[in-house]
């Protein structure tokens, strides 16, 4: 098999993706590969290859190399970000937010977290998946035509919000 | 309790227990990480340093139940020794200043300390079990936030150094033996359905490594969007499915070539009572074989459980530890078959063999 980049050497590493059911494959020459930025010393994840490879390939767009976004904390720019495959500082997830929430979505085909929610700080947190929880009540409500029952529920996320809001202004609710 | 001690004897997630015969041990896996500071990956040598002095203050009050492991002052053999008992992985292996690991006594629990995330919660169970898994790692999950402000957003859960963790950080995963399907040729299909539903599967030794002695690690991609019970229940659901898929397999060889199959298990008990130089690869494809021996009642000499902890103590610093010095590879080899030759002639010691 000939490498799918220069088209002239064998290919030896072959990488297999499968993103919403479709199997991908990526045949490349060790050369190729390395110069992709896969590091043929550490395990290979998808993560690596839909950031780091992602980058050396044409299908990215050509303006994400235009300019160098960079976190305003931890400054980590996202041509290193890519280069790593790893993220700097938890405001990152701010900072990269566009990329970021794509890059979730392919991964895990949901931008939501449903799962454990921290003791201590998650106040505002379970507020938000009450709300989560009481949008979806609404489009149950609202789609059997219980307009009136979709109202109260409207009201009721009205009221938590008023909640997370005082939350957010340092007020000391706890849900 | 030092490694020393540790080197001679099993983890207890190893004690066999229901649902035996292709399931070998099960493990849940939390990633988190505090607010204040970059990932470990990014942060300065002070800023690990600091996080390392943090989880120290929070581990000084449970000192009783953890021993700890600051991998600026392990040598390269004891890493290897904890990396070979699934305690640290590779990648804490090869670090040193501000890094470490707290494991408990009976190795089921372990806290690596940055690594790739701040915190590496990880609770292994024997046989199919990850709920009892998750609730251990909860419960220490729960410890460590009490004195800690976790990276955490409602929207992405907890926040992780690489975006495929973020959510609820949790990896999932169930240590199974596989020879039945790796026999009849079905393991890649396996591996391609696994992989189109969100799971992954990998060699013994997690991320990176071959699936030796047909000892697979399956375990779930999808961290963000699902809550932790449902993660447990598709992958147990799913391991359930492969458990059926192993013994129809095992069915299926018995009813073809059951003498081939009883052949491969004499020979591999042969070779294991009479070889004078073994590599890990060769011990650990017998191994791999006398434990199906077991399982299809073709032998009965030792438990599986006894098998199992072979295929860590034939691991290289294991060796290295128990005979107290450095061993090239090839005296290695020397070496591995005395013990594994002492194994076979315990475990058969009395036995009229004819």
């Amino acid at each position: 098999m000939i490498c799918e980049c220069c088209q002239k050497k064998d290919a030896t590493i072959h990488l297999t993706q499968v993103i919403d059911g479709n199997v991908k494959k990526l045949n490349l020459c060790q050369d190729c590969a390395q110069d992709s930025g896969i590091d043929l010393n550490s395990p290979i994840s998808i993560t690596d290859v839909l950031l780091g490879l992602g980058a050396h390939l044409p299908s990215v767009s050509p303006a994400a190399t235009e300019f160098d976004l960079s976190c305003s904390r931890c400054q980590i720019t996202r041509t290193e970000f890519k280069k790593r495959t790893r993220l700097g500082c938890s405001e990152c997830y701010n900072s990269f937010m566009g990329e970021l929430s794509a890059l979730t979505k392919a991964m895990h085909h949901s931008g939501q977290h449903v799962g454990k929610i921290p003791a201590r700080q998650g106040s505002e947190a379970r507020l938000a998946a009450q709300v989560a929880a009481l949008k979806k009540d609404i489009d149950t409500a609202i789609a059997k035509e219980q307009y009136e029952v979709a109202a109260n529920l409207r009201d009721k996320i009205n009221a938590l919000k008023t909640n997370i809001e005082s939350l957010e202004n340092g007020g000391s609710h706890d849900a | 309790m030092t490694l020393d001690d540790m080197v001679r004897r099993h983890g207890s997630w190893l004690e066999s227990g229901i649902n035996e015969g292709p399931v070998v041990s099960s493990r849940v896996r939390l990633a988190r990480n505090i607010e204040a500071h970059s990932f470990p990956g990014w942060a300065n040598e002070e800023e690990k340093e600091a996080v390392w002095m943090q989880a120290n203050e929070i581990f000084q009050s449970m000192e009783a139940r953890f021993i700890r492991w600051n991998m600026a002052e392990t040598s390269e053999l004891d890493k290897e020794i904890l990396f070979e008992r699934h305690l640290i992985s590779q990648e804490l292996a090869m670090k040193n200043g501000g890094c470490g690991v707290f494991a408990s006594p009976d190795e089921c629990l372990s806290i690596m300390v940055n690594e790739e995330d701040h915190f590496r919660i990880q609770s292994l169970q024997p046989s199919l079990n990850l709920t009892a898994a998750w609730q251990a790692a909860d419960r220490i999950d729960d410890e460590l936030e009490e004195g800690l402000t976790y990276a955490f957003s409602p929207k992405l859960g907890y926040l992780t150094a690489c975006p495929s963790n973020v959510g609820t950080g949790m990896r999932a995963s169930v240590m199974l033996h596989l020879p039945g399907l790796v026999l009849m040729e079905e393991m890649d299909p396996v591996i391609n359905g696994i992989s189109k539903i969100g799971l992954a599967v990998r060699g013994m030794w997690g991320e990176g490594t071959e699936a030796a002695g047909n000892m697979f690690q399956v375990s779930n991609q999808i961290t963000l969007g699902r809550r932790e019970d449902e993660i447990i229940a598709h992958l147990e659901q799913i391991v359930l499915e492969l458990i059926e898929h192993e013994n129809n397999a095992r069915e299926r060889l018995m009813k073809d070539r059951a003498l081939v199959i009883e052949d491969h298990v004499a020979r591999a008990f042969g070779t294991l009572s009479n070889a004078r130089m073994i590599t890990s690869s060769e011990a650990l494809n017998l191994l791999s074989t006398l434990r199906l021996g077991l399982d299809l009642n073709m032998i009965d000499q030792f438990s599986r459980r006894e098998v199992d902890m072979l295929f860590i103590a034939i691991q290289p610093a294991h060796l290295q530890k128990l005979e107290n010095k450095t061993l090239e590879p090839d005296d290695r080899d020397v070496v591995r078959a005395g013990m594994l030759r002492d194994f076979m002639e315990i475990a058969t010691e009395g036995e009229d063999l004819d």
